[in-house]
């Protein structure tokens, strides 16, 4: 009868220990998380999101670069040859399969963000194997549609949110 | 003269009763019994010591010069260069400080490294050394973030996205270690606070080192344990002297290196202010991790190539394990010995290509080089363990010595 008591006893107490630990970590958990959080990005940063770009002195072969979120953005005014090298890929070669229509609106202009996606390079214009884009630091190269094809990088060059204004800007973000 | 004296005793003894700060260094730093035959390689666990010492002092005197803004940053480096008194001197010890700070913590592991300092009872001790190494090379990186020049930049921009590696949440981590979508200003005034902050942590650690340390004291060149007191001798003078003679020999070559040629670890395109829009051609980290970058680069996936790079320290923690012998010095281990020296090559050479541009012929040497480096922890030195005769050990330390 009394160890019964005894044992019970015991689980109370220990079932107490464990409900008071448990709000311990939680209450610990929730004073911590403002000082963890605090190092995203703040109000500010996030509400630097939207650019517009005038497109209109830029004629075929040029590329232009613009910051973004502190990032380079590259707006490439392509080559019919470019264009069509770039459509001409089987792209179940490629790392990354996606076909140049998916990542352009007009075939004539490409935006891309300029950042390697291996680790965050900006890779030089015109360079490379694919006549597309290379990063020096670790040897990536991307083709004219900014698709990887060669080197470290997992990913094609990253495409922001853009839409066409009118035929000579570009609202990105 | 007789009494002044005596009353300087005494109240050195009225503070030492209450707080026993003169009897806690005699017992650590003076009568410390220390192992009778340690080598000059002994030398450099104090000279560490002493370069952390350094690090900070010049440290929180730089601090009150430089201004953590991406605006300002970069003048306030020329600012201390050229307006503030003596400001390049110490500038040029605070940057060549850092480089020789890890060329005598390295040297301090290969020591441990060949003659098993790693070993029962001295695990935790490593371990603590390694922690130190961690905590070195974060602070160094986030110190050469500081000047933001290009290699700053492109510095910090490649290694924060190495944890944009980690599939699902790396791009989320790399967003809160930057604090924006780019490294930017967020990003270089929290470095600048953690650059601040973690050598404090260091020294805590080192603390602890050295009270794993004499807990069971140092080991010794030939790695057998002290049999009685006729094997050891006390920390001072004998010690002192001998560390000292080495830290006037290290600090030779340091100001030859501050005053004749305080550049020659660094790179020029750090003298070109940072470009979120151009990457240098080559950009190439601070001397003390290219090893470690060449181990990043010789694999030809992104997260397979972070992983063997930080595996590579990892490993480490691992070795009082890994390796099976249970004798520590390799002067009594021939075939550990020579394992010891082409592993240091190893090293180097991965050192070198780490330097070199990715492409060609240093690929194949980086990826040969990086899988000896895990050859020889994972395989080699489990075997080895378990084949290598030893050469017989001597019986104390002191015999050789008295015998005659």
């Amino acid at each position: 009868m009394s160890s019964i008591k005894k044992s019970k006893k015991k689980s109370r107490r220990s079932f107490i220990h464990q409900a008071s630990g448990a709000m311990g970590i939680v209450a610990v958990s929730a004073a911590g998380w403002p000082l963890v959080d605090q190092m995203n990005p703040s109000k500010d940063v996030e509400a630097l999101a939207t650019i517009e770009v005038d497109i209109s002195g830029l004629s075929e072969g040029q590329s232009k670069t613009v910051l973004w979120r502190g990032k380079p953005l590259f707006i490439k005014h392509r080559s019919k040859n470019e264009i069509n090298e770039a459509k001409s890929v089987n792209i179940e070669e490629l790392p990354h399969p996606e076909k140049d229509d998916e990542r352009v609106k007009n075939p004539k202009y490409l935006v891309l963000i300029g950042v390697c996606t291996h680790l965050g390079c900006v890779p030089a214009s015109d360079k490379g194997d694919f006549k597309g884009w290379f990063c020096p630091c670790h040897g990536s190269h991307y083709d004219t549609s900014g698709r990887i094809r060669k080197g470290p990088a997992p990913k094609n060059l990253e495409i922001p949110p853009y839409t066409f204004k009118d035929d000579k800007t570009i609202l990105i973000g | 003269m007789a009494s002044s004296k005596k009353n300087t005793k005494g109240i050195i003894n009225w503070i030492d009763y209450r707080l026993p700060v003169v009897s806690f260094l005699k017992h650590s730093a003076v009568d410390y019994p220390t192992p009778r035959n340690l080598n000059y390689w002994w030398n450099f666990g104090s000279l560490a010591g002493f370069f952390l010492l350094v690090q900070i002092i010049t440290g929180v005197i730089l601090s009150m010069h430089y201004t953590a803004h991406v605006d300002h940053a970069f003048d306030s480096i020329e600012h201390i260069m050229r307006n503030v008194n003596h400001g390049w001197l110490i500038r040029y010890i605070h940057m060549n400080g850092a480089s020789f700070f890890f060329i005598v913590v390295y040297i301090h592991i290969f020591r441990g490294l060949y003659y098993g300092s790693y070993k029962a009872p001295r695990e935790l001790l490593w371990w603590l050394g390694i922690l130190i190494l961690l905590l070195m090379m974060a602070t160094a990186f986030m110190g050469y973030v500081l000047p933001w020049g290009q290699m700053s930049f492109w510095g910090a921009t490649v290694i924060t996205n190495l944890f944009s590696a980690i599939p699902l949440i790396g791009d989320s981590i790399t967003q809160w270690l930057w604090g924006g979508y780019s490294v930017d200003n967020p990003t270089l005034s929290r470095f600048y606070t953690l650059h601040f902050l973690l050598p404090f942590l260091i020294v805590g650690v080192v603390v602890l080192h050295i009270v794993a340390l004499h807990t069971h004291g140092s080991n010794n060149p030939l790695g057998i344990d002290r049999k009685g007191p006729q094997d050891s001798i006390p920390f001072h003078p004998f010690y002192t002297i001998k560390d000292l003679f080495g830290l006037s020999f290290a600090l030779t070559i340091f100001f030859a290196v501050v005053f004749f040629a305080p550049d020659f670890l660094g790179h020029p395109d750090n003298y070109i202010p940072a470009d979120p829009l151009k990457t240098p051609a080559h950009i190439v980290p601070e001397w003390y991790f290219l090893p470690f970058y060449a181990i990043l680069r010789a694999i030809p996936d992104k997260l397979g190539g972070v992983i063997a790079m930080f595996s590579a320290i990892f490993v480490l923690f691992l070795l009082p394990w890994l390796d099976t012998s249970k004798v520590r010095s390799a002067t009594f281990r021939p075939i550990y010995k020579i394992l010891f020296w082409i592993f240091l090559i190893d090293a180097i050479v991965l050192g070198w290509v780490g330097s070199k541009p990715a492409e060609g012929i240093y690929i194949i040497i980086s990826r040969i080089a990086t899988l000896y480096y895990f050859l020889h922890f994972l395989i080699l030195l489990p075997l080895l363990g378990k084949f290598e005769r030893n050469r017989p050990l001597p019986e104390s330390i002191g015999k050789p010595v008295l015998a005659e």
